[in-house]
């Protein structure tokens, strides 16, 4: 029975990194380049929530969409601001560069505005959840909402990109920017909304991440960052369902083997797998083969 | 007044005049071809007329308007379309939904509009499958309307690829290289694609050509470039039986 409730709890972790890694592989796959600065948004998206919830109206659905909004501003300013001036820069490592330097500013400028004590988050959640088997099985409110939160966002993004023409924009760029151009396709524009939705969905992961995990700092979304980018990987960079199944692997492995194996060496283990993923199927599980053009 | 205009345009590249002091006047409803031996310019004379290269010197109008210094999408926008010497659809897409692609520009709805398909998504959506459909009738695709692009056999591959870019409803069609690795049989199909587009949508056409039976079999009028200045202007048979051009292509004696 325990075994049941630590798998679901890394379906829920799991859940997590998976909607942090969309945002990595949508924003590799049609602007060819790793935002590391993404998981920074992921913070600034629970110090929003944070301050709403603490300060101004308490209401945390308000604090929700504000942080969804803040973070999905954040994200089209950055790649405005930071990324687009390079994007035809003569070398990727740039803009990779660059992205570092955001993700440092972000988290010195939280620093500097909230101070490095550890604040503690009361969860966006507040149902307490199920139990089942007569108490034996207890499964939290705030992680059956978050797996159902990650089902939700798949099934949108899937009919946004297959059943929309701004999705379709997306698949255009994404495999021929130059071509879409000529086809009279805004890449900017394309581009300026893909930041959009990864960033909103950096908020909405960083108020479930923070209400399974409930303590604030400014470094909070570091380590989270890079397992999504770990999972992104993993399942394929560039593709959707690639990041879900990577995300949702990670989470599982990352409790199972924090619960039976040691927690000290639980991340060992993650970051072992992706070495190993990447020696036997560089492209990961569902990435596609990329030709050089000659 | 001419639909294609172009005066006195040229690009270096360093050092290099991959184009220089080009000029040429298309009518609407010509068809018409641009030829020379490899590395004349020819393509690049494509991407200055697209925006994807900027000129350092010369005017280009279309129907009267200046686009020389517009960009690419507002060039697409403005009525030129083309295709690639090497296809470059988008592969992994339906043969459909490249079309669509197209079509984007001329069907508007919100993308919440279409997570949601309520407003006037499904309108749009219906109104692009058909335009989408017509076309595709038209190249002889529409029984392949879901096949994934990179399966379709490479002939009709060049026929998407015409037909994406009929889709943005161009006033000027760019067809650079459209026989490139074609055998006879695929060739002559290809110039029966082209005589089409030319009567369903009285296009006018520039085609980049190194097929000598293509290009004498449907182009009206030629210009022959030559280390990226104009060798001969002219109609299609005086131009070919040239001297001058004649050793362009096969050396001298």
């Amino acid at each position: 029975m325990s075994f049941l409730v630590y798998l679901i709890n890394g379906l829920s972790l799991g859940s997590i990194y998976a909607i942090i890694a969309l945002g990595y592989t949508m924003v590799y796959g049609i602007a060819k380049m790793l935002n590391f600065a993404h998981g920074d948004f992921i913070m600034v998206g629970c110090y929003v929530i944070f301050t709403i919830c603490s300060t101004l109206s308490g209401n945390t659905f308000v604090g929700i969409i504000a942080a969804v909004i803040l973070c999905t501003l954040l994200g089209v300013t950055t790649e405005k601001v930071a990324y687009k001036p390079l994007r035809g820069a003569a070398s990727p490592l740039a803009v990779l560069i660059t992205a570092i330097g955001v993700s440092y500013f972000l988290e010195n400028l939280a620093l500097l505005i909230f101070g490095a004590d550890i604040k503690s988050f009361s969860s966006v959640v507040a149902w307490q959840g199920l139990s089942f088997a007569g108490g034996d099985l207890k499964i939290q409110g705030v992680t059956i909402v978050t797996i159902l939160t990650s089902v939700v966002i798949l099934i949108v993004l899937q009919l946004f990109i297959h059943k929309t023409k701004e999705g379709q924009a997306m698949l255009a760029v994404a495999e021929d920017k130059g071509a879409a151009m000529l086809m009279g396709i805004n890449v900017n524009k394309t581009i300026s909304l893909t930041f959009a939705i990864g960033s909103a969905l950096a908020a909405i992961a960083g108020a479930l991440l923070c209400s399974a995990y409930p303590s604030l700092s400014p470094y909070l979304g570091a380590m989270p960052g890079i397992k999504a980018f770990v999972a992104a990987v993993f399942g394929g960079i560039g593709s959707i369902p690639g990041a879900m199944i990577g995300g949702l692997v990670l989470g599982i492995v990352e409790i199972l083997s924090r619960t039976y194996i040691s927690s000290q060496l639980s991340d060992a283990i993650v970051f072992g797998i992706l070495i190993v993923v990447l020696l036997v199927k560089p492209t990961g599980l569902l990435g596609k083969k990329i030709m050089e053009k000659v | 007044m001419a639909l294609l205009q172009v005066n006195n345009l040229s690009i270096a590249f360093g050092g290099l005049r991959a184009v220089d002091d080009f000029s040429l006047e298309i009518e609407k409803g010509e068809l018409y071809g641009l030829i020379g031996p490899n590395g004349a310019g020819k393509t690049t004379v494509f991407n200055l007329l697209t925006g994807v290269y900027k000129p350092n010197e010369g005017i280009i109008r279309l129907d009267g308007e200046d686009i020389t210094r517009k960009n690419t999408i507002e060039i697409n926008h403005a009525g030129i379309a083309r295709t690639f010497q090497n296809i470059r659809l988008f592969h992994q897409m339906s043969v459909i939904d490249n079309v669509k692609v197209g079509l984007t520009e001329r069907f508007k709805y919100s993308g919440i509009e279409g997570v949601l398909h309520v407003g006037r998504y499904k309108a749009m959506e219906k109104a692009m499958d058909e335009e989408a459909m017509k076309l595709l009738k038209v190249f002889g695709l529409d029984s392949e309307r879901d096949v994934l692009a990179s399966n379709l056999p490479y002939g009709k591959q060049r026929k998407l690829e015409i037909a994406r870019a009929m889709a943005t409803s161009p006033k000027l069609l760019l067809l650079d290289e459209p026989a490139a690795g074609m055998n006879p049989n695929e060739t002559a199909e290809l110039m029966e694609t082209i005589a089409l587009v030319r009567k369903e949508f009285n296009m006018t056409i520039l085609l980049i050509e190194h097929d000598m039976k293509l290009v004498s079999g449907i182009c009206e009028k030629l210009t022959v470039l030559n280390f990226g200045r104009v060798l001969k202007q002219g109609e299609t048979k005086e131009v070919l039986d040239d001297p001058e051009v004649i050793k362009a292509y096969l050396g001298e004696d």
